[in-house]
């Protein structure tokens, strides 16, 4: 049993930019001494767009091709466990890497389960512990107050999923070799059935990509508020984000949502305006570099982990904001 | 027919408990209960008993409670009876305090082939101490069931349940056999209050309890997979710069400059 698995996925058609962000993490791990190589396996119906270059520093890339894997799985993940189960069986890595996505945060402790081994959720950090040989992972516990290390005991497959955000991606072109894995053996027990997908395509930049985020929480007391947000971002090229609290009050969508339950972001400036920084929230946030706050309460939670901060009434400190950012770039 | 549907809850410590009060015992990697400040049950979970409550509206259903865990606050754990659940069965030991995933699906398997059978298992999407997310997902493979994540609606169909399942943009319709694990996001909507009839009756219903001895389980099978090294509270120190004006409009239009003079917009 030897090497790194690293589970890629698939963004139109090629290898997720994310998926560079493991290969950093298990690059990390290959630097401390897990031995046997790294190498990166991906899903889908249509893998015709992919290539080495594509994954820097693996030294092999898996191409795991079937019509029941288009998507990341149209039988509600079913099929990629399945799939994975299949090839670890055949190439029995000592540890398997996963992002923790919409996709990984499920396909990964299914499979850990599948193969009766342990799985580490949401890892901030991965390291070869060199007493035991075994991976050590730290993750964030009890939504960001507390941080746990965590040990791989026995001798099974080690499995984590890496919070997005975290590791840099490795740069430049990768030149491993293209392996294909049939699948279709084992893909045949699929129970549960994607009926559809229905994306709410936001307008604008994504939140995930956004190098300016303005972000309103409780504060905002509504959801016309929000609008002044928008208009803000418009101004700044950035993107609207928001706490749980205002997502659940209804005052904006769910895809809204930053923090521990939804996106992780990582922009430049990371405007926020009412909220007042839950460990939840914060727990988006590990990649943000700037955080600004605008809050009435100096004593809010944001101010310990923000770099510039004006502690006021929102309603009069951002219409100025906003007329000066205009004014700046007109 | 009537549908049976258990749902998995946990007693955790409450997550709004401010950051000043929330202690660890480094020594012994375990988080110090805040004074004062009883436990509730998972906010997720209330979702989950939310989504067994509509469904046992809309039709015939038997909602039965399911909670592994030591020194249970009965006062917080009969909310779920509260809001409107048939029955509760708690598994209570000293050696089922803080147990890893791996335990936790072993018990709450053993439950469930105790209690059961069930058509659905609800549970919430994450527990709000260890954030892991993973024991319903376990428990489906431990089972041999299907599972969906992220319900935010559940509705049983003829033999099959139809999930609508929360993405971060958007949402997936997804169909499964029963009986399935389903686990439910807040996007389902608040979880109902309870009425005081619904108290009232909760309030003389007893749980029924499980030891390890009644689910054919020893301490020595509860050993976790990962072993916890090290519980901390990772050190922030503000190093925030406040910028202040004559008034809020202008230490808004000082910090619009600010920001200009680093580049950073």
């Amino acid at each position: 049993m030897s090497g790194i698995l690293v589970i890629g996925e698939i963004e139109n058609g090629s290898i997720s930019a994310a998926s560079g962000e493991l290969l950093a993490a298990a690059s990390k791990l290959a630097g401390e001494g897990v031995s046997g190589g790294i190498s990166l396996a991906v899903m889908g119906d249509d893998l015709s767009g992919v290539t080495a270059a594509q994954a820097p520093g693996a030294e092999r890339v898996i191409l795991m091709s079937d019509p029941a894997l288009k998507d990341g799985g149209t039988g509600g993940y079913d099929a990629p466990v399945l799939a994975l189960a299949a090839l670890n069986e055949s190439t029995s890595p000592d540890v398997i890497l996963f992002a923790k996505t919409d996709f990984g945060a499920v396909v990964g402790p299914r499979l850990a389960f599948k193969l009766g081994v342990p799985v580490a959720q949401d890892c901030m950090d991965v390291a070869l512990d060199s007493g035991s040989s075994r991976v050590a992972i730290t993750r964030p516990v009890f939504g960001g107050n507390a941080m746990a290390v965590y040990g791989f005991t026995g001798d099974g497959t080690q499995i984590a999923t890496i919070r997005p955000g975290v590791f840099d991606a490795i740069e430049g072109e990768g030149s491993g070799a293209i392996k294909e894995f049939d699948v279709s053996g084992a893909v045949a027990a699929v129970r549960s059935v994607l009926v559809e997908t229905v994306v709410q395509e936001s307008e604008g930049v994504r939140l995930e990509d956004a190098d300016v985020i303005i972000s309103g929480g409780r504060g905002l007391g509504g959801p016309e508020p929000f609008e002044q947000l928008q208009e803000l971002a418009d101004i700044l090229g950035g993107a609207v984000g928001a706490s749980r609290a205002a997502c659940d009050a209804g005052w904006v969508d769910h895809s809204y949502q930053i923090g521990l339950t939804g996106k992780s972001v990582k922009p430049t400036v990371y405007l926020s305006i009412g909220i007042s920084g839950a460990s939840q929230h914060m727990a988006g946030l590990s990649g943000a570099r700037n955080i600004v706050a605008i809050n009435k309460d100096g004593d809010a939670n944001i101010f310990k982990s923000a770099r510039f901060g004006v502690i006021g009434d929102w309603e009069k400190v951002l219409p100025a904001f906003t007329a000066t950012i205009r004014d700046l770039a007109g | 027919m009537v549908l049976r549907i258990a749902v998995c809850v946990k007693q955790v410590p409450d997550p709004e408990t401010p950051a000043s009060a929330f202690k660890v015992d480094e020594t012994v990697n375990r988080v110090v209960p805040a004074a004062g400040i009883p436990p509730v049950v998972n906010g997720f979970d209330l979702h989950a008993v939310e989504a067994a409550l509509r469904i046992k509206d809309a039709g015939e259903a038997e909602v039965v409670i399911l909670a592994v865990g030591n020194d249970f606050v009965m006062d917080v754990m009969k909310k779920p009876l509260s809001m409107g659940a048939d029955a509760l069965v708690l598994a209570e030991d000293p050696a089922l305090e803080d147990l890893d995933a791996v335990s936790t699906v072993n018990v709450l398997a053993a439950m469930i082939e105790k209690s059961g059978p069930f058509d659905l298992i609800l549970a919430g999407r994450q527990a709000s101490d260890w954030d892991q997310a993973h024991v319903p997902l376990g428990l489906a493979e431990r089972l041999g069931l299907p599972s969906v994540t992220l319900a935010r609606n559940v509705e049983p169909q003829d033999g099959k349940v139809r999930i609508e399942r929360a993405l971060t943009d958007g949402y997936q319709v997804v169909e499964a056999p029963t009986p399935a694990v389903i686990t439910v996001s807040n996007e389902l909507g608040e979880a109902r209050y309870p009425t005081l009839r619904g108290i009232m009756g909760a309030s003389r219903k007893q749980p029924e309890r499980l030891t390890l001895d009644d689910l054919g389980l020893t301490a020595d099978q509860l050993k976790p997979a990962l072993e916890l090294q090290r519980l901390f509270i990772p050190e922030s120190e503000s190093q925030v710069e406040i910028i202040d004006g004559e008034d809020e409009a202008d230490a808004g239009r000082k910090l619009a400059l600010r920001l200009r003079e680093l580049n950073l917009i």
